[in-house]
């Protein structure tokens, strides 16, 4: 007897069937690649606080060790994750940030110096922003090296940190990328908004 | 029947040139566009193509008999669905650089035209071995393309291959500049037309 597969019924069961075997394959594929996705995951975080450290191009195990020798504690302060990390003797602190961009979430390592106000180094990074413009805050490794050496607070207190059009403050400001001048004022808001906060904890502390 | 009889052969290599996906069918432009902006993620989405092409070809063509004819699309794309899913899962685990780089492009796969197309026009009719060259052509023609678009970009974009620095710093300083505009989505139609004008003035003859 041949089947007949245009009946309903044949339909119904055929369709089950197949999306009850695919559900299986899936969930099992997804069981025995998770552990290796996850160390994938944290190693990434680890290579992105390297590069706010202006540790750049580790890889794998390599990478794994300077962060063991670098970082001396991951702790929180206000319920805000930070980092204590120890470079040549001197001690900087991580701070991950995260901000909105112009097509998504933007997120950012920056490390500061133990005086809590110079900028040691910063890394970005980006959900979505356009290749070649936004997504050079990224890529571009020039213009995250802009930010070292810059300072977060004015003397009188008030923030000065900045990503500008038109650089005025030397000492504080940076020069945002060209084309992308929403993503650049995402940059600035996210530092603008977040460093105070772990830096005022800090100094309490 | 022969494994490499002159009809399978001529099922891969078409693809390859002839009848080339990009080429000549103009399909799957859209993630060509998208992903070449690097030799190495052109590199990678093209053998994710290929790789998923050629088994969900032999897995529809397999059960092509069985399939009924009124939920046909819907099997097609729950096969290629789940093996999307598979092959992005594997990237993450043992590539993650290049998963990061292809995003969202690597589930954009299923919408990929290329693949509902061989499974409409080839799968559905050949047998699984015929359909597995089949694909395997397909994915490679569509791999060639990707290739050659995105070693220009990079090269001209950012004067690198695979990441590797192949221009000198000595080229620079005597104000050379790298094109900017190659690393734009833009550039790579104009790219992909391109390479369709030069192909077309060799290989196509008017029927």
């Amino acid at each position: 007897m041949k089947l007949n597969t245009n009946s309903n019924s044949y339909i119904i069961i055929y369709s089950a069937i197949l999306v009850v075997v695919v559900a299986f394959l899936l969930a099992f594929v997804y069981q025995a690649l998770k552990p290796m996705q996850d160390a994938n995951v944290a190693l990434d975080i680890k290579k992105q606080i390297l590069y706010s450290l202006n540790i750049r191009g580790l890889d794998g195990a390599e990478a794994e060790a300077k962060y063991k020798d670098v970082v001396k504690e991951e702790t929180k302060i206000n319920g805000l994750d930070y980092y204590v990390c120890n470079i040549d003797g001197k001690t900087k602190y991580v701070f991950p940030l995260k901000g909105m961009g112009l097509w998504g979430g933007i997120s950012a390592f920056v490390s500061v110096n133990d005086d809590l106000n110079t900028i040691y180094g910063a890394y970005f990074n980006h959900e979505s922003e356009t290749a070649g413009l936004g997504a050079e805050i990224k890529d571009s490794q020039a213009w995250q090296e802009n930010f070292q050496g810059k300072k977060i607070m004015s003397d009188d207190g008030n923030v000065a940190i900045a990503v500008v059009k038109k650089v005025e403050n030397k000492s504080s400001e940076v020069d945002c990328v060209t084309g992308a001048t929403l993503t650049s004022n995402g940059v600035s808001k996210m530092l603008r908004n977040g460093l105070p906060q772990y830096i005022n904890a800090l100094k309490k502390k | 029947m022969a494994l490499f009889s002159k009809q399978n052969k001529e099922v891969f290599t078409n693809p390859l040139n002839l009848d080339n996906p990009i080429l000549i069918q103009v399909l799957g432009i859209c993630s060509a566009l998208a992903v070449t902006s690097q030799l190495k993620p052109a590199i990678v989405m093209g053998l994710a193509v290929t790789i998923i092409t050629a088994f969900s070809n032999v897995i529809i063509s397999i059960i092509r008999n069985t399939i009924p004819n009124r939920i046909r699309i819907v099997v097609q794309l729950v096969v290629v669905a789940a093996l999307v899913t598979i092959v992005s899962q594997i990237l993450k685990a043992f590539a993650y650089d290049v998963s990061v780089q292809l995003s969202v492009y690597v589930g954009l796969i299923i919408t990929n035209c290329i693949l509902m197309g061989r499974l409409e026009a080839f799968a559905m009719m050949n047998k699984p071995w015929p359909s597995f060259l089949d694909g395997v052509g397909n994915g490679l023609g569509y791999a060639m393309i990707l290739v050659i678009v995105g070693a220009l970009r990079e090269f001209f974009g950012r004067g690198s291959l695979m990441g590797f620095q192949i221009l000198p710093q000595s080229f620079y300083d005597f104000g050379y500049v790298n094109n900017g505009m190659m690393t734009m989505p833009a550039m790579a139609l104009i790219l992909v037309g391109v390479v369709i004008w030069v192909h077309r003035a060799y290989f196509y003859k008017e029927k």
